[in-house]
């Protein structure tokens, strides 16, 4: 039976009027794409093995290298792509699970690209950035139900414990383990310079990374990977992760070949070993029991912690976060079918989960509804593109959002969705030390910062064209977005107008 | 399209007189004020409030009402006895203007709540009126209760403040304090309660600007029992004041540090105590910020306040003379009822000034 897939689903074209052997190439690819042909004096590629990551063009001195993608040429047929063809020959040669890496790539809608902003025109002013404050610092955290008053009759504050940010934006949840070292230095840097907030992810919290605790959110997931007590202290804010857009319903496998060293200190489970999160947390069966892991945590931190508790976008996700807002929970972090992944079945990243525009807009709406919104603040995320879709998923509900790829993305990564191969050639999603070398985390660090504060710029002209100057009167401020293109339940889901209305 | 079935934004001109010994004001003189600032209005909207003008009703709650038709008002009526003894009740004054157009029927009740029900209810007996007030004016149709207070009454109606001034026959009301509004509506109201002075119980709002927090405001307080069924500004606006003076029992200034907050600029530069106390309402209350251009006055039983928003994107103009405080849109609102004044000062932005009936001041310090 020959190979029924063996189409490279690229082409590696090398202009050899500019290639000059260098070779760098070869030296920058993980995956051996690359190699120098004595026997003609030139360079050849193996096109089987690559992925697309661009790192070879980047580093092509000359700029002789394009990839380009090499469309097999099967007979037309509009329901089954060359895609879905191509998976059933994988399928059928191994008898495995497909695996993806990164968000859902597919062709669904994208909510954010039909809501419109609104500015101000005549009636109001708009509010130029450079010449009047524009505040986009945010807090999340319940919000007290009454006030109280001392004998003096001044008021006490009453505020349970949360969490400040500068900009309504943090890094998502990505553990040490699944990206390396260095893009966890540079995420925790990058939070720190910018008063927001990284995540630990569920691979614990690496010996050398407790400094930046005031700026750390840990998390919780079902593995229970590097929980301890000290872990638990270590950050500003625990999170508990229940679900992932990715991937909701199932856990996670980080395969032992990633269990090295560090990682496996970090973890506390032996090198080698495969890191198997379960589905289900096994102390969790109910809402109830929620709660009594909420309650334990704060115990374990004295109180002093806010608990996030992070779910994935599903179809009865208001009802769910109603049930969280009423568990303990200071934070609610809602992942959006969009969201980004190590690595996930294929057929669960694609086809599990809503998204993130209706899912928040849901989740706000039901929480209004049952008067208890003061109770937990919300992010959201999966997936966060532009300084746009920030604003538009505040101005639905969000308090604040959270980004994964588009970070991964600053550090450098070029969507190849090939993590779990753990060969990333960006020296991210990888724990070869030869490839972890490549990303510096200052320089990274550097570029996060620019991201953010550019987002942040970007934000305030928007708010500033909405006659808004502060982040908190966009929150929930559903008035300032129309739709456009969409039906009438789609629009009563978001909660706002079409455009002309 | 109806008032309420449409955002409706709007320039204006506000104006306010108080008696700080609690002198009675005749109506006249808030009329003259406000009529200065004829421009500022497109005759699509003025009203007033007055408080202290029915001192021999003064322990009874002053409805006033819009009804479309009679049936609207049998109604009406039918519900208010259910949940009320009507003291009294009456036509409200009103004599024939040029400009005013399409009144509907205007009445006014003067009403305590029904002792068993208000038991049943398990209220206190403020949030049981305003409970009463809030479900005639979103569920009973052609019916709208534009005021509900102790002691004080709003006048409003589609026209210029100066002709809706007289078709009320204001000069024959006498009170400690007056607040006035005179509307640029962008679009044509239909309905007259959309016409300033919002008010809820004792508390009213007039209102200069266009808000750009409007729709975060609004589904905030309509977690609290509010339905903002105009989807004006001014609704708004009052039902986060009595929100979070009545509900929550903040003072009137500290309900200004929330709605108009300082920057988180300044307020990093204060005392600590006071920076504390601060953050604490901005955090506490992030969602009754309101941001975009406003000048408000406020009146409520014994006081009155004006306030701009944190960029003072609004004119707003006040003074002082013997007594009496002024404030309005424009200084020549004030200097054309009373040419000399002891101060004239323009209230920086987010900066509440508030004054109270002398006699009231003492029982605020004891009440803490």
């Amino acid at each position: 039976m020959p190979r029924l897939n063996d189409y490279p689903a690229y082409q590696v074209l090398r202009d050899p009027a500019k290639c000059t052997n260098c070779r760098a190439c070869e030296v920058q690819c993980a995956n051996g794409v690359h190699r120098f042909s004595e026997k003609t004096g030139a360079m050849v590629a193996d096109e089987d093995k690559c992925v697309n990551c661009h790192r070879c063009v980047a580093f092509c001195p000359t700029r002789a290298l394009r990839i380009e993608r090499n469309e097999p040429a099967f007979r037309s047929n509009a329901n089954w792509s060359s895609d879905q063809i191509l998976n059933i020959y994988r399928q059928a040669d191994t008898g495995g699970v497909l695996l993806s890496s990164m968000g859902n790539p597919g062709g669904g809608k994208v909510y954010f690209d039909h809501i419109l902003l609104n500015a101000s025109q005549v009636t109001n002013p708009s509010i130029d950035p450079l010449r009047e404050p524009m505040e986009t610092r945010t807090h999340l955290g319940k919000k007290p139900n009454r006030i109280e008053r001392d004998e003096n009759g001044d008021i006490r504050p009453n505020l349970t414990p949360g969490l400040t940010l500068s900009t309504p934006i943090l890094f998502s949840a990505m553990s040490y383990g699944s990206i390396s070292l260095n893009a966890h230095k540079a995420l925790a840097e990058a939070a720190q310079a910018l008063g927001t907030y990284y995540n630990t992810g569920e691979g614990g919290l690496h010996k050398d990374f407790y400094e930046y605790g005031e700026h750390t959110i840990v998390q919780v997931a079902s593995g229970r990977f590097g929980v301890h007590k000290g872990y638990l202290n270590a950050g500003a804010a625990i999170e508990i992760k229940m679900g992932q857009g990715a991937k909701p319903g199932i856990g996670g496998h980080l395969p032992g070949s990633k269990i090295v060293g560090d990682v496996s200190r970090t973890r506390m489970i032996p090198e080698g070993s495969d890191a198997i999160s379960p589905a289900p947390h096994h102390d969790i069966y109910s809402i109830e029991d929620l709660r009594q892991l909420i309650d334990s945590l704060k115990s374990a931190t004295g109180g002093k912690k806010p608990i996030l508790v992070k779910i994935a976008a599903v179809h009865n996700i208001a009802a769910i976060a109603s049930g969280i807002a009423r568990s303990g929970a200071d934070i609610i972090t809602i992942d959006g079918y969009r969201g980004g992944t190590g690595a996930a079945p294929t057929c669960i990243r694609d086809n599990v989960g809503i998204p993130i525009e209706l899912a928040l807009a849901a989740v706000d709406t039901r929480l209004r509804e049952e008067g208890i919104r003061g109770e937990v603040s919300l992010i959201a995320s999966g997936s966060i593109r532009s300084s746009a879709d920030v604003v538009k998923a505040i101005a639905l509900g969000a308090d604040a959002v959270s980004i994964g790829t588009a970070a991964l993305l600053a550090l450098g990564c070029h969507l190849c969705r090939s993590c779990q191969t753990g060969n990333c050639n960006w020296g991210i999603a990888t724990q070869r030390p030869e490839l972890t070398k490549r990303l510096d985390p200052a320089a990274g660090a550097q570029r996060l910062i620019h991201l953010i504060t550019a987002w942040t710029h970007e934000i305030k002209e928007m708010m500033g064209g909405m006659g808004i100057n502060s982040i908190e009167a966009l929150c929930g401020n559903r008035l300032m977005l129309r739709g456009l293109g969409l039906n009438e339940t789609e629009l009563s889901v978001l909660g706002i107008k079409h455009a002309g209305q | 399209m109806l008032e309420g079935q449409v955002r409706i934004p709007s320039g204006c001109a506000i104006s306010g007189i108080f008696s700080k010994a609690g002198r009675p004001i005749n109506g006249e003189r808030i009329v003259r004020s406000i009529a200065l600032m004829h421009d500022r209005s497109n005759g699509l909207g003025g009203g007033f409030a007055g408080y202290g003008i029915y001192p021999e009703y003064k322990n009874d709650y002053a409805f006033h009402l819009f009804y479309e038709d009679a049936t609207a008002k049998k109604d009406c009526e039918a519900f208010l006895e259910r949940h009320f003894d009507i003291v009294n009740l009456s036509k409200i004054p009103t004599r024939q203007v040029a400009g005013i157009v399409d009144a509907p029927l205007i009445w006014r009740y003067f009403v305590t709540p029904l002792p068993h029900k208000l038991a049943d209810s398990q209220l206190n007996e403020r949030e049981y009126v305003a409970k009463c007030v809030i479900r005639i004016n979103s569920e009973m149709q052609g019916a709208y209760v534009f005021s509900s207070g102790k002691n004080m009454g709003v006048f409003k109606a589609v026209g210029y403040p100066e002709e809706v001034g007289e078709f009320y026959r204001l000069e024959e009301y006498e009170g400690y304090c007056w607040t006035a509004h005179g509307r640029y509506p962008t679009n044509t109201p239909g309905w007259w309660g959309g016409a300033h002075p919002f008010a809820l119980l004792d508390l009213s709002v007039v209102h200069n600007g266009e808000i750009s927090s409007y729709d975060t405001n609004r589904r905030f307080v309509e977690m609290f029992g509010y339905k903002c069924n105009l989807l004006t500004d001014t609704e708004v606006i009052a039902y986060l004041f009595d929100y979070l003076t009545r509900k929550q029992g903040l003072r009137i200034e500290e309900a200004a540090n929330v709605v108009a907050a300082p920057f988180w600029s300044t307020i990093e530069r204060l005392a600590p105590k006071e920076r504390e106390r601060l953050s604490y309402l901005r955090t506490a209350f992030s969602s009754a910020l309101i941001t975009g251009p406003f000048s408000i006055l406020v009146g409520f039983e014994g006081g009155l306040m004006a306030l701009n928003d944190r960029l003072k994107l609004r004119s707003m103009v006040a003074a002082e003379k013997g007594d009496c405080f002024y404030v309005a849109s424009e200084e020549s609102a004030i200097r054309t009822i009373e040419p000399e004044l002891d101060r004239v000062w323009a209230p920086r932005g987010g900066e509440a000034v508030v004054v109270r009936l002398e006699t009231q001041k003492e029982e605020a310090v004891c009440r803490g």
